[in-house]
């Protein structure tokens, strides 16, 4: 066993940032909007960095596909406490078309390349709310997965996994290799403070072209339009339970 | 709101949990009052929580992480002190000191404080401590000391009313031989326009409604030529205005209605929003008590030293019985005419906190309300600034006493911080006991405009840097 765990993190509009549609409506203004790490691969670092503290893994590999970027994206995840990153160059058409289906076959074959032990995701980013990446790449890999967890415990070759599922909390145990995606309550991640943020600078980051691990970015998806979701209208007061059901009689809901 | 005190110790790690829970869509929280400590008097609840007002020396929470010597780097190099550079959405920065040949890069880093060696002399800046939880106890895990950076020289750049120039100021005495500084504070919004009514180049500024004549300020409005038809509008209130009543958000926001410039923004969209203080005195009003003798000298005899000079006397020219009118008279017959060679250099009256008048004094503004397309109420607006902080440390508005705000701030001037704040940060709110007010400070809508620390009638406020990386994230504003 290498010891070896892969982390995804994506580069994305910062959380708190007012998000404005493009005049032609063909996506979201993105220049020179603050953008910063997908909180969820936040907490993926974090458990990364938190299970290499605890010896049971050796490396920690921080990986982001995207323009030139999204270096300062694995910088982060550096400065957090990855050895080192790898960045999938994709800039232009390809990185505004790029998606799950993509992402999950490039760190599949990296996975692959890296020979991991381990594949950290957040669950899902905040742009696109897709919460398919993790899926998709332990299908691709034919691993089993651990999705939003919310405790992870290495046993041996097992892993224990707590996931907050719709009806409770889920425990499972799964094998390794595996993918695990981080849910919210996995932990808090950690500062990335100055001196480790200069140590950060001296860490290697390795760039790679899509091509060269033979993955086709090229999307079967196309995007007619976004535009911005549709108005809250005010709501209503009501005096009874009649009027209730008359107003919803006139509206077609009844 | 409830105070913890009231509850077993289960019920408020319950109540932390569901914090905890809450905080996966981050909208600014309540401050839950934690404590009633006997420091402050009985019906005030403890508000300042940060370790510059509570030093954490005898604080029991504190006893495990012994406060050693932080990390100590000791680089030849010069460095260039902003107070929060991780903020603002700059996709490069990079400052430089140029030889004849070469060039020296400097990093640019955040500071929270100044140090200094034994002898009184700056020794360099340190950067603040992360992972302080709100009540100021540090959180399991995540505390992590600042960095202590020490250099030969240090350079300050921290715009208006920088937090550190204020401990230097005080520290060395520089500005006993120069008028307080006065201020102003400036609002700005970014308007994406109908294409039909921008005028790329166009400059509009101008005084007078809805300020009275006895209050400076004005307004601009830019049309920018950057490829969208965007303009960039203000408004500016001076500081050392006298009614406690006055807003000077809600005077931008209705001065937005006015027949002259309403036109050009119907049919638009409003894309950013910011606020700043800014300085408004002139040359009478800048300490130059340096280490550096050469560069006072060199800024006498340049260009700016000039300008500056020759327009020194129009902003104090306000203050006279005619208010503005005066000032404009003044104006237009010596520096527009005489081009600011009259011998004598007029004083201001003080600081902008001594100038509110009480509030029984004053009579109350009527604003209208906004109107959802051309004006805007406080909190949609300070959504759009993109600002955001960590909740869960200690307010970075520290008061100095927690008692005075609501016997002196509300009691006498009827609380002008709630007003005059342009995010909306100071709120009086009713006590849970139901007699009485106290203030609650929503240190996350903080837009860093440094209004609170100059125009507090008590001086009372001290702003201090928060945890790195919060703040606003301006946009091509």
């Amino acid at each position: 066993m290498s010891g070896r765990v892969l982390v995804g993190v994506k580069r994305v509009i910062d959380y708190a940032v007012k998000i404005r549609v493009k005049p032609d409506n063909t996506g979201v203004v993105t220049d020179g909007v603050k953008h910063s790490m997908n909180p969820f691969c936040e907490i993926a670092v974090e458990e990364a960095v938190k299970l290499k503290e605890k010896k049971l893994i050796k490396e920690v590999v921080a990986v982001s596909c995207g323009p030139q970027q999204s270096q300062e994206t694995i910088r982060t995840a550096l400065a957090m406490g990855a050895d080192r990153g790898i960045h999938v160059d994709v800039s232009g058409k390809d990185y505004e078309n790029l998606g799950p289906l993509q992402v999950s076959k490039i760190l599949a074959a990296l996975a692959k390349q890296e020979d991991a032990q381990l594949i950290l995701l957040g669950k899902q980013a905040i742009d696109d709310d897709c919460n398919q990446t993790g899926q998709m790449t332990a299908a691709l890999l034919d691993w089993p997965q651990g999705t939003f967890a919310s405790e992870v415990s290495l046993e041996g070759d097992k892993i224990n996994l707590v996931r907050e599922i719709d009806g409770g909390l889920e425990h499972i145990k799964i094998n390794t290799p595996a993918v695990i995606t981080a849910d919210l309550r996995l932990n808090t991640p950690r500062y990335a403070t100055l001196p480790n943020i200069m140590k950060a600078k001296k860490k290697k980051i390795a760039t790679v072209k899509p091509a060269d691990l033979g993955v086709d970015v090229t999307s079967r998806l196309e995007v007619l339009k976004v535009e911005e979701p549709p108005q809250r209208q005010a709501g209503m007061k009501v005096e009874t339970v009649e009027d209730l059901v008359v107003k919803l009689k006139e509206a077609g809901r009844v | 709101m409830f105070p913890a005190s009231r509850y077993s110790c289960q019920a408020h790690r319950c109540a932390r949990l569901l914090h905890k829970i809450k905080t996966e869509h981050a909208t600014p929280q309540l401050y839950t009052t934690l404590h009633r400590r006997p420091c402050s008097t009985v019906s005030t609840p403890r508000i300042t929580t940060h370790y510059t007002i509570h030093p954490r020396d005898n604080d029991p929470r504190w006893e495990v992480y012994i406060i050693r010597n932080p990390l100590e780097v000791k680089p030849l190099i010069i460095m260039f002190v902003l107070q929060a550079p991780l903020n603002t959405p700059v996709t490069e920065d990079v400052f430089s000191i140029l030889t004849e040949k070469y060039r020296i890069p400097v990093p640019i880093l955040p500071g929270c404080c100044v140090l200094f060696h034994e002898d009184g002399s700056v020794k360099g800046i340190a950067t603040n401590d992360v992972g302080i939880a709100k009540d100021g106890s540090p959180k399991e895990g995540i505390f992590e000391r600042g960095m202590e950076l020490h250099a030969k020289v240090t350079l300050f750049g921290e715009g208006c009313h920088g937090h550190l120039a204020k401990q230097l100021y005080n520290k060395f005495n520089l500005r006993e031989n120069c008028e307080p500084q006065t201020y102003a504070i400036g609002l700005k919004e970014l308007w994406m326009i109908d294409e039909k009514k921008w005028r790329p180049g166009r400059v509009e500024h101008s005084v007078g409604w809805p300020l009275d004549r006895n209050t400076y300020g004005g307004s601009f409005l830019y049309h920018l030529n950057e490829g969208e038809p965007l303009v960039a509008l203000g408004f500016v209130v001076g500081l050392d205005y006298t009614n406690p009543y006055l807003s000077p958000f809600r005077e931008f926001q209705r001065w937005k209605h006015h027949p002259f410039v309403a036109p050009t923004l119907e049919g638009g969209q409003r894309i950013a929003y910011g606020a700043r203080a800014l300085n408004e005195g002139g040359c009478q009003f800048s300490s130059l008590g340096l280490h550096v003798p050469e560069y006072a000298e060199n800024l006498k005899n340049s260009w700016v030293w000039k300008e500056l000079y020759a327009v020194r006397n129009i902003r104090p020219s306000f203050h006279n019985y005619f208010g503005l009118y005066g000032g404009m008279i003044y104006t237009g017959i010596f520096y527009w005419i005489c081009r600011g060679k009259e011998p004598w250099t007029l004083k201001h009256c003080g600081t902008d906190a001594n100038q509110l008048k009480p509030a029984k004094e004053c009579t109350p503004i009527e604003y209208p309300k906004p109107d959802g397309k051309i004006s805007f109420d406080l909190l949609s607006s300070v959504a759009l600034s993109g600002t955001n902080h960590e909740g869960d440390q200690p307010p970075h508005l520290t008061l100095k006493d927690d008692s005075v705000p609501v016997a002196r701030n509300l009691g006498i001037y009827d609380g002008p911080e709630q007003r005059f704040c342009p995010a909306g940060v100071y709120e009086y709110v009713p006590l849970d006991t139901g007699d009485g007010m106290r203030l609650q400070i929503n240190a996350q809508n903080c837009v860093h405009c440094k209004t609170c620390d100059i125009k507090d009638p008590s001086q009372n406020i001290n702003w201090v840097v928060p945890e790195g990386g919060g703040g606003p994230a301006y946009n091509g504003m």
